[in-house]
């Protein structure tokens, strides 16, 4: 992996009256449950580290209250932490006075929220070229990007509209097109599609994926929704009573949960969808079938090991032989969790 | 057992000693900063005297026409600006104007005032809880005080006139300017704050581009509430001599001249509804965005 574009270092929050008293507590083991009970604080966040990589999305998962928007409201600091630190391009952001930490949030770092926080009384151009105007860029400036973003977001036409005219689906999209325009590296999105509908939150997914195919921003995301995480996730982190319980690439969490709780998780989703064929790759003999990528979604694959009528597959990398994958292998690994023997403590 | 019966008090010559005794410092008090005070007070009795001269002096058609036009820009209702028009005539041609006109000027400066000092202390209170617990009692007390009771400390240090008459109005009309300005910066959604916050505005931004237009409102609502408690004092101050319709008013009180007291309470009356209906339009005015529906 290359250098990290943020990394959180061994944060810690804790909410109550005395919170730096508490860490020591923390440190040594209390839970958060014993914490409230024995010393009537709140553990927010339990020494998180992770290591953001550059142009990626970055997926933060958890149930409610395990503690990550608390999380994604550090990084721009809009919560102050109990201990720790979040770098972002090598600059402590904890460190940084007001001055920094506005210029901060003006030009490096955006935010997309849950139920979108537009700004009522102005229309949807002037919401999108908020953060423009509060950087005092000049309004012929502002207008013609914010003309441009509303446009990508496909909101063109409703540019003199009030939010409260827009459906909530185009209400994101204003919100979303509001933290592009400031053109920041970093993008946070704080369940930014968990109030759309079903199918208007699918279509947000495509369009950011879109989008970040162009842009290649650094995005955190937020979301409790496991399908969510790994249809946009590069990377996901899973938090649990604000403690990282598991952090890896999708493939791996489907493959090998960490814990209970992650198996908990992903015990209704669509394996097939998710995993790769490499993720069942070995180097078993005898196996004659179709040659496929390496990337090839397991759906995909055995569908094409079944047309063929063979026992497996061939996985190449960039047209060269790397290994097999036998189709015994495949239905092992979408087979729901109890059955597998790596979860066996799953019930 | 006299103890059960009778509750104990000071004593009659103490009690008169300390009457006395606040009686006699507000007295110096008056004594040696009265005039300061008067002098501090100058620049708006002169902004009053000008006012009143401004609007008796000039034509009354174009009083007329000033009086439409404000209510017109305010309501952009025909039916109101014809009848606010018609409200002047009539009062015109029962010889109330000159009256009205000096009470439309202490009206108008008071309210001035209120929302000069009354915004800046609501967005103090919403700003800091201390504040807030130090001025709400205060704002108690000038609202549910009897009026008469201000009024003889202000007498006493400013003596009789326009200047005492407009404190005495404000101290009563301004409570509810400063609470709905708090209140109404309070009420601001926290997301939309945070979100505020998520961009980098500073605090003037804030201030400016979020919390006063939210709250705007709630502030017109006091607005309106500050005009209407103004115009309530009208017959009170006039007792400390802000000429008016308060003064035919007391007038009459204290001569039972029925006709000459209705016709003057009525022409404050019909004062009273302007004000509220225009004021009020222009707040409803200030909250179209709220108006939601899909007009695609």
């Amino acid at each position: 992996m290359s250098e990290a574009k943020v990394s959180i270092k061994n944060l810690y929050k804790i909410f109550g009256r005395k919170p730096a008293d508490m860490v020591a507590h923390v440190e040594n083991g209390v839970s958060k449950a014993d914490l409230l009970e024995n010393y009537g604080h709140i553990l927010g966040l339990n020494n998180v580290s992770i290591d953001i990589a550059p142009r990626a999305i970055q997926v933060v998962m958890g149930l409610s209250g395990s503690g990550k928007s608390t999380l994604i409201r550090h990084i721009n600091r809009l919560i102050e932490p109990t201990a720790g630190q979040v770098v972002v391009d090598g600059d402590d952001v904890l460190q940084m006075d007001e001055a920094q930490l506005r210029d901060f949030r003006r030009k490096k770092a955006s935010m997309v929220f849950q139920k979108f926080a537009l700004l009522p009384h102005r229309s949807v151009i002037d919401n999108v070229a908020y953060g423009l105007k509060i950087q005092g860029v000049d309004a012929g400036q502002y207008t013609k990007t914010a003309q441009h973003w509303i446009e990508r977001v496909g909101l063109s036409g409703f540019e003199n509209n009030f939010p409260a005219q827009l459906s909530g689906g185009m209400q994101q999209r204003v919100g979303l097109a509001r933290a592009l325009a400031t053109d920041s590296e970093l993008l946070l999105m704080d369940e930014a599609f968990s109030a759309l509908d079903p199918l208007i939150r699918s279509d947000m997914q495509d369009i950011l994926l879109a989008l970040q195919d162009e842009l290649h921003k650094t995005i955190i995301f937020i979301t409790h929704d496991l399908d969510e995480a790994l249809k946009i996730g590069d990377n996901i982190t899973i938090l649990r009573d604000g403690a990282v319980v598991q952090n890896g690439r999708p493939q791996d969490i489907v493959m090998s949960p960490a814990d209970d709780y992650v198996t908990d998780f992903i015990k209704d989703i669509n394996k097939a969808r998710v995993l790769q064929v490499s993720s069942v790759m070995g180097k078993e003999q005898g196996i004659k079938g179709p040659s496929l990528e390496a990337n090839t979604l397991l759906e995909d694959a055995m569908q094409s090991v079944i047309d063929s009528k063979a026992n497996g597959a061939v996985v190449t990398k960039n047209g060269k032989k790397v290994g097999t994958a036998s189709l015994a292998a495949m239905v092992k690994a979408i087979a729901r969790a109890e059955k597998t023997g790596d979860t066996e403590t799953y019930r | 057992m006299s103890f059960l019966t009778e509750i104990p008090t000071m004593g009659r010559t103490d009690l008169r000693d300390f009457k006395k005794g606040i009686d006699d410092s507000f007295r110096e008090f008056t004594f040696n900063y009265g005039e300061v005070i008067e002098n501090f007070f100058e620049p708006l009795l002169q902004f009053m005297i000008w006012f009143e001269r401004l609007l008796l002096a000039a034509p009354w058609p174009i009083i007329l026409i000033v009086i439409a036009g404000l209510s017109w820009l305010g309501s952009r209702s025909w039916k109101l600006t014809v009848g606010a028009v018609a409200a002047f005539l009539v009062i015109g041609y029962l010889d109330m104007w000159e009256d009205t006109m000096a009470t439309v000027a202490i009206i108008s400066v008071a309210t001035l005032l209120c929302i000069g000092v009354g915004i800046p202390l609501g967005v103090l209170m919403a700003r800091s809880n201390r504040a807030q617990t130090i001025i709400t009692p205060v704002l108690d007390v000038m609202q549910t005080i009897p009026s008469f009771v201000y009024l003889i400390p202000v007498v006493m240090l400013l003596g009789i006139g326009k200047v005492p008459g407009l404190l005495a109005v404000c101290i009563y009309a301004i409570p509810p300017i400063v609470r709905l300005t708090n209140l109404g910066i309070r009420l601001v959604d926290r997301d939309v704050m945070e979100a505020a916050e998520a961009f980098g505005a500073d605090y003037r931004q804030k201030l400016f581009g979020v919390q006063i237009p939210l709250a705007l409102p709630n502030i017109f609502a006091g607005v309106n509430q500050t005009i209407m408690m103004a115009l309530a004092m009208v017959v009170i101050a006039s007792m400390i001599g802000v000429k008016g319709l308060g003064v035919p008013v007391l007038r009459a009180i204290s001569n039972q001249y029925l006709a000459l007291g209705l016709l003057n309470g009525l022409a404050i009356v019909a004062l009273a509804i302007i004000f509220d209906r225009v004021s009020q339009q222009y707040g409803k005015r200030l909250q179209r965005h709220r108006e939601g529906g899909h007009n695609v």
